[in-house]
């Protein structure tokens, strides 16, 4: 995949209380790499869940993990890697649960799904950890990305 | 973080409001979670919330699991488009009972 430009990197550590600081940079990122209204909240709730994920999930809670969040404008389309450092995950694993079985969880792997038009882990980092890649068409490429479904 | 509740007409009215998130959803979850467990009927207001993701979610769908268990009834009134959104993405707009306004469910009666 070729870049054209990175818009913003951000890291942070793995606290809830980091996601809402993390959305408002992905809000300007959005706005700065021409997505609407409605395919920037597509993109913030699928970026969210995924560092959310990456929270409970890659490091269990714990607060002192790294998320690394990088955003990049390719020509069609904005393309979103996040990298943790816990240990490599079984991909194999990872998957949407049917949403007749109404339960509380589970619901972030779908939604991530839903509201990207690409999306999955790519080539892990030799130095461990996991590289998650997510890609959002402009509205002129892509299909729409409309969060209503 | 402390959400409102209010006493109106039978009913605890849960005012989640702002952005939910993994941050704070625990604290949604507790709030509806209490007032069932009071054995209140619960509607929870929605109209102010701006952004939800699946933890938040994730905490209505405890709260109305919860009422269905015990019998109580547990509803959504004034759902903000942010929050619908989600909901239906998730296909639980399908599945929450969701009114326009706590006066729209009293009109409605049982």
């Amino acid at each position: 995949m070729e870049c054209n430009e990175q818009l913003v990197a951000v890291s942070f550590c793995s606290r809830a209380s980091r996601l809402r600081l993390l959305r408002n940079v992905l809000r300007d990122a959005a706005d700065l790499g021409g997505l609407d209204e409605s395919q920037t909240e597509a993109m913030v709730l699928a970026v969210n869940e995924a560092c959310m994920n990456i929270i409970q999930h890659a490091y269990a809670m714990d607060p002192d993990g790294q998320i690394d969040v990088s955003i990049f404008h390719e020509r069609e389309a904005l393309v979103i890697q996040i990298r943790d450092y816990a240990a490599t995950v079984d991909t194999e694993k990872i998957r949407s649960r049917e949403l007749d079985d109404i339960r509380p969880g589970g619901l972030g792997v779908h939604l991530i799904n839903s509201l990207m038009d690409e999306c999955g882990f790519i080539e892990a980092p030799s130095d461990g950890g996991n590289l998650f890649q997510m890609k959002i068409f402009t509205r002129e490429q892509g299909e729409d990305n409309d969060i209503s479904g | 973080m402390t959400f409102p509740v209010e006493d109106k007409q039978g009913f605890s009215v849960v005012m989640l409001s702002g952005e939910i998130d993994l941050n704070n959803s625990p604290d949604a979850r507790k709030v509806i979670l209490n007032s069932l467990k009071k054995l209140k009927h619960v509607m929870v207001d929605l109209s102010n919330v701006e952004y939800i993701d699946s933890s938040g979610v994730a905490s209505l769908v405890e709260g109305f699991q919860y009422a269905r268990t015990n019998n109580l009834e547990f509803g959504l009134i004034g759902v903000s488009e942010a929050a619908m959104s989600v909901l239906r993405l998730a296909r639980l707009d399908q599945v929450f009972v969701i009114y326009g306004s706590l006066e729209e469910r009293l009109e409605n009666g049982d």
